[in-house]
């Protein structure tokens, strides 16, 4: 049966199903794998070993891991919406029917016109764009980045929106034990048996580890904690669930696969959970470090563990004939794996000048040629091996005997997995003995108790072998081998890749330490050591070892590199989880919503609330639409949706020396039955919100604050109320949806709001200006204010918000004849700034007091404090020279640009030309059929008449006249209508 | 096709009446005009017609069948006469969602950051889900949740995308 | 990402059910102060690597402001407490002592009596 390719075992393979074919096409072309295969493991057994090109030199790349450390093997998976880049072969469960393709190669993966950087690598060192790009200093706009940006990034966008969904969940668990190899079962069965709640996660689709693989018995051992874990109630077992990053206080992310391997499975592709963990439990294995030699790159070049995982676990041979090189004596179980495959081991090459162990003896004892105190010197062959250079590893290279082989299983030793222990914090501690850095249990990361909130165990923690739960027998030790041979020359590390992504190789990050990169994340980020995106997961100890030889250093006083969250890369789609289309923000409607969408309203975004901006007509522009309903407005009458304004309830025997410190004017001198207009500043004096505030009884007041400051101004209320003035018996309460609110305005807003009856008494006498008044219109309950914010006769109207609609339908119902309009929130800009009106956002920045405004006229004179008023004292704040408040006349009938600046003479320390004052609001307005404008101008009311220039590029400079800023009713008699 | 995870339903005919006070003066007070207990902290107390839900320290929802409204709320403004206290109708600015079956908790679980499963029996959580705020307690066979009313629409596609059909949390 | 436990509601909450407000027990100065007390209360902050007091408000919970001892660099919680009382609480001072026992209040002992601001009506009503 070959079915399944060349490369596929007759035997073995204990994670596959040869019973289940799955056809893929891989750059078009057809293949075969089975069921369990991983991507990698499908390639490797149609003998497809080189999958992709590397970052920079474009070299020929084949897997060298067989899991997430993986910086090879990446893939473009899948077609249209549901493409990706950079996806891991090694880690990709085998679908039937994927559609994956090679990346990083044109137009061939194996006719590669880029490859050409390979030959001018001499040309390429670390820091050759640094070096290379900065003079002469125009060419980088023109020449440099542009030719960069084509060739940089690996992989493609896609350019479809993702077709499937993500979602999020939370969790809270005691325990949550990472990593389902035998030390993380261990772990969660005895902290299970503690009665805590535990979550195991494991990031491949199966437990077990490596132990079933490398020890006798292994695979029982794990079945029966398996078997003993799932008859606990407190258990939570979860697979394909990679743990992505440990955060403050215990929080761990966590991507659990869904249908990952089935998209037409109509659930979430990827569920990120958001767990609060009483305590991590690391137990996320070890690592097996490459070697640097010459050639260590060429396809075919692979971990040791991987090389026996693919025999192992899927029945796939990398190779015919494998040579081992190592420098410990667990690269020896992949020679016997091998052997017990059918496969050639043409030699096993050991640095140490002995080996003595039971491993190297079985071997010995299967007739394998074992090489001690021996290297590689260099690998033959281009797209994979073709044979092996042996030396003295001693020596600096001298070629000793050239072996055939089609495989190379390195082993340069282990590191354990501390990134989950090192995200927040924890320390670790180099081991001499083992070649490694692992946790030091005595400076864990710390949780909101200050004490440890992870711990490590088995091969994370240092303990590779956890002989007590496989029954391991001690191996010998490893021997450090950071360059292989010790003394290879200058020329030779040149071949020695370090970073199989990036291509950062030996001789680079010496160069980096001989131009002076001493600290390791300088050097990661002039070589970008381990900034691919597998973070250098295999290459980052060996980088760091060869920078501290080069140094002179020992390891530790080199130290590591942050280990940064994510382990590997999440989806944006499960950090967006549920947050697109539709309910990518939670959208405010008002009452009357449906309303303005079945009116095929134009819609503006003012905080989450979405306003009608206006109603276009037919074909209507916008800008004609805004025109027509302010005529209407301004002749007759129209309604404004005004529900979104912020309604607070303000009650108690303080409230009114309450609102007097929040408001500048005074609130607690206002009659009952009277509305006041008011400013709220913030303690830096600066104008936050404004509204109309109407006293509703001896201790209440309604206030209205902004659309978009409800819920902010009822926070700074609750703020001053709860930590400052404790004592004062105020109540605040935010009721803006409680009332829905529709301004009436215009010349008949009084005839149509009496057209609808009902027990009140609109007429001026009984509600006058600024007024307000209780009953009920159309048998609604209704609260009407006398206010106006365009300058008309206006009554705002508030009834329970679900018999909003009900009144705007029967307003429109009964004033078909008067032309009753419904008019947008740009109607109401243009209306208000025809009446010079300030609006919150426009004429205010953060930065703009209520004296710059002209409002003295709202700040009570009389009050000894309120807030804002120490800092509108400050010397700044008193200064005659500030920006203030103008109109501005177009001088040639243009708009003015918003935001335009006016300039002044003369030019600032950075060669700008001074600056005098900039437009705040500006439209054409229909009413005056010319363009008006207000602005902020230095000691701008002194100088009515001026002439301003605003240059605007590209156009020629605009002019306009200094004048009052009301350009409309001067003496506001319209008010009343 | 599978169930959904949870029957998602909207409540419209529930009235509320927020109640602000010093509960250590007021508490008995308002428990008698409300007709039913005076809830401790984080909790809510039930007759099985009328809610009274602890807000914060000096905050109370009672939520009562809608009719009953205007009795209650001159009721509560009547013992609260004396006392400095703030009693409002707040039944039109709410939305109110059920969210009932066996796997209600799950769809809870996607949404809001609260350990909804360690709430007590008889508790009132306040907490966000997704991205608005919101109040949750149990029910028979569910939860009740509210939120705004200007939300309603955000509240009932983040609930039943929660409830997707074969969504459920259990391991597989 | 923190969680802090409300000590009005009793809910342990994560941080994004509560909204953060800068440093706590900043004593307001109003009209009548000098420049250099204005500026202080305004843009002076301690900003300490280590026991540090902050505000928070349980923004999506009761809504109440609280105050919150922790280390800004371990993000160890001592407590958090009321945010009606000018200082930490003797509790407060307690815990992180038991945690940090070189570290002293910088502020004069005094009782912390639940003495609200000083702000009397009279003067604002004048």
């Amino acid at each position: 049966m070959t079915e399944t390719g060349p490369f596929r075992l007759p035997r073995g393979g204990r994670l596959i199903d040869r019973a289940y074919q799955l056809p893929f096409r891989f750059d078009g072309r057809q293949m075969r794998g089975v069921a369990g295969d991983t991507l990698a493991s499908a390639l490797l057994a149609n003998g497809q070993l080189m999958m992709g090109r590397s970052f920079k030199y474009h070299r020929p790349r084949g897997p060298i891991a067989s899991g997430a450390e993986e910086p090879n093997a990446l893939l473009g998976l899948g077609q249209g919406g549901r493409f990706e880049p950079n996806q891991r072969a090694t880690t990709t469960p085998l679908v039937g029917g994927m559609v994956t393709a090679s990346q990083n190669a044109w137009p061939s993966l194996n006719a590669d016109i880029g490859a050409i950087n390979n030959w001018l690598y001499r040309f390429f060192p670390a820091g050759f764009y640094y070096k290379t790009f900065m003079h002469p200093r125009p060419f980088w706009k023109h020449v440099f980045e542009p030719i960069i940006r084509r060739s940089a990034g690996l992989g493609k966008a896609p350019t479809e929106a993702d077709p499937d969904k993500y979602e999020q969940a939370y969790a809270h668990v005691d325990v949550v034990v990472v990593g389902g190899g035998i030390a993380g079962l261990t772990a969660a069965r005895d902290a299970a048996r503690d009665g805590k709640s535990v979550w195991l996660v494991e990031q491949t689709p199966h437990f077990g580890g490596r132990t079933p693989t490398d020890h006798a018995d292994g695979q029982a051992r794990v079945d029966a904690l398996l078997a003993e874990l799932q008859g606990m109630a407190n258990v939570t077992l979860r697979r394909s669930t990679q743990a992505t990053g440990l955060y403050d206080h215990g929080y761990l992310l966590v991507r659990e696969s869904l249908a990952d391997h089935d998209p037409n499975a109509g659930i979430p592709r990827q569920r990120l959970w958001r767990i609060r963990a009483g305590h991590v439990v690391v137990a996320t294995g070890a690592l097996e470090r490459p070697l640097s030699f010459a050639g260590n790159d060429v396809p075919g070049v692979i971990l040791a563990s991987a090389v026996r995982d693919y025999i192992n676990d899927y029945g796939v041979a990398p190779g015919r004939r494998i040579v081992v090189v190592t420098n410990n004596d667990d690269a020896y179980r992949t020679a016997l794996v091998a052997l017990d495959a059918g496969l050639d081991v043409a030699a096993v090459i050991d640095a140490r000048s002995t080996a003595e162990g039971a491993l190297p003896a079985a071997v010995r004892a299967r007739g394998v040629r074992v090489l001690t105190g021996s290297a590689i010197a260099g690998v033959k062959g281009g797209h994979g091996v073709e044979a092996v250079k042996l030396c003295a590893h001693s020596g600096s290279g001298q070629v000793t005997e050239t072996i055939d082989a089609d495989c190379v299983a390195m082993s340069g030793g282990w590191s354990p997995v501390v990134h989950l222990w090192s995200h927040c914090g924890g320390k670790l501690n180099w081991s001499d003995a083992q070649s490694m850095f692992a946790p030091d249990p005595n400076r864990p990361p710390t949780g909101a108790d200050g004490k440890a909130m992870a711990s490590c165990v088995g091969a994370a923690a240092g303990d590779l072998l956890v002989p007590e739960l496989t029954g391991a027998q001690a191996e010998s030790a490893t021997m450090p081998v950071w360059v292989m041979p010790a003394h290879a020359p200058r020329k030779m590390k040149f071949k020695m890749w370090l970073d199989f992504q990036n291509d950062v190789k030996v001789s680079d990050v010496e160069l980096a330490a001989q131009e002076g990169y001493h600290s390791v994340e300088h050097t990661k980020r002039y070589t970008t050591l381990g900034m691919a995106t597998d973070q250098g997961k295999v290459s980052n100890i060996n980088g760091l070892a060869v920078l501290s030889n080069a140094l002179n250093q020992p390891i530790p006083a080199t130290g590591t590199t942050t280990f940064r969250p994510p382990y590997t890369p999440l989806t944006l789609g499960t950090i967006a989880g549920e947050a697109r289309g539709e309910i990518f923000q939670p959208l405010r409607k008002t009452p009357m919503h449906g309303w303005h969408e079945a009116q095929g309203a134009f819609f503006e975004p003012v905080g989450h609330w979405r306003r009608p901006y206006c109603y276009p007509k037919g074909s209507e522009s916008h800008g004609d639409a805004v025109a027509r309903e302010i005529r209407a407005v301004r002749a007759s009458v129209g309604t404004l949706d005004a529900s979104t304004l912020g309604k607070i309830i303000v009650k108690g025997p303080d409230a009114g020396r309450y609102l007097d410190m929040m408001y500048t004017g005074m609130m607690s001198s206002l009659p009952i039955g009277k509305c006041r207009y008011g400013l709220i500043c913030s303690e830096n004096g600066f104008l936050i919100d404004d509204g109309v505030a109407a006293r509703l009884s001896e201790d209440t007041w309604l206030v209205h604050t902004t659309t978009g400051g409800a819920e902010r101004m009822h926070g700074h209320f609750e703020d001053w109320l709860q930590c400052e003035w404790w004592d004062w018996k105020v109540w605040t309460a935010n009721v803006t949806e409680q009332w829905a609110q529709v301004a009436v305005v215009g010349p008949k807003a009084r005839v149509l709001l009496e057209r609808l009856g009902g027990k009140i008494d609109l007429s001026p006498e009984a509600l006058p200006f600024m007024g307000w008044i209780e009953g009920e219109i159309a048998g609604i309950p209704a609260r009407v204010y006398r206010i106006s914010f365009s300058g008309e006769l206006s009554f705002e109207v508030a009834v329970p918000a679900n018999r909003g609609l009900e009144l705007w339908e029967k307003l429109h119902e009964a004033g078909r004849d008067l032309n009753v309009t419904p008019y947008g929130t740009e109607a109401m800009h243009v209306m208000r700034a025809e009446k010079g009106f300030i609006m919150i956002g426009d004429e205010t920045d953060g930065t703009v007091i209520p004296q710059d405004l002209g409002m003295s006229w709202a700040i009570s004179k009389k009050k000894a404090d309120y807030i804002g008023k120490r800092a509108q004292e400050r010397s700044f704040m008193t200064d005659p020279g500030r920006w203030k408040l103008v109109g501005l006349e177009s001088l040639d009938g243009r708009v003015l640009p918003d935001g335009v600046y006016a300039v002044d003479q003369g030019a600032n320390a950075n060669g700008q030309r001074k600056v005098q004052g900039r437009v705040t609001s500006t439209y054409m307005s229909p009413t005056l059929d010319r363009p008006i404008a207000m602005g902020l101008v230095r000691q701008g009311p002194e100088r009515m008449g001026e002439v301003l220039e605003f240059p605007v590029a590209g156009q020629e400079s605009y002019k306009a006249r200094i004048v009052d800023p009301v350009f409309y009713d001067k003496e506001g008699s319209r008010a009343n209508g | 096709m599978a169930e959904a995870l949870a029957r998602i339903s909207q409540v419209q005919d529930w009235g509320m009446i927020q109640i602000r006070a010093d509960l250590s003066r007021a508490g008995d007070a308002i428990a008698e005009a409300a007709g039913v207990a005076l809830p401790g902290q984080g909790r809510i107390t039930t007759d099985g017609s009328r809610t009274l839900g602890w807000m914060s320290p000096d905050e109370l929802l009672l939520v009562l069948p809608r009719a009953e409204t205007a009795e209650a709320l001159a009721a509560l403004q009547d013992a609260l006469a004396t006392e400095h206290a703030l009693v409002l109708d707040v039944s039109d600015m709410r939305a109110v969602f059920r969210i009932q079956g066996a796997k209600a908790l799950d769809v809870l679980m996607k949404l809001c950051p609260a350990d909804l499963a360690a709430m007590p029996q008889d508790g009132l959580r306040r907490t966000r889900a997704a991205q608005v705020a919101c109040g949750i307690w149990r029910e028979t066979d569910g939860y009740v949740l509210i939120g705004f009313r200007s939300v309603t629409d955000y509240l009932r596609g983040i609930l039943t995308g929660a409830a997707v059909p074969g969504t459920q949390l259990d391991p597989r | 990402m923190l969680t802090l436990t409300c000590p009005y509601c009793g809910i342990a909450a994560e941080e994004t059910e509560l909204q953060p407000g800068g440093e706590a027990h900043l004593k307001r100065f109003g009209p009548g102060s000098t420049d250099a007390e204005f500026e202080a209360y305004l843009f002076a902050r301690k900003n300490p690597k280590g026991v540090h007091f902050e505000r928070w408000r349980h923004a999506y919970g009761c809504g109440k402001w609280f105050m919150a001892a922790r280390d800004t660099a371990t993000l160890q919680v001592f407590g958090t407490y009321s945010a009606q009382t000018p200082h930490p609480t003797p509790e407060i001072v307690a815990a992180i002592q038991a945690h940090r026992p070189d570290w002293q209040p910088d502020w004069l002992a005094e009782p912390t009596t639940q003495t609200p601001a000083d702000t009397s009506a009279e003067s604002l009503n004048a």
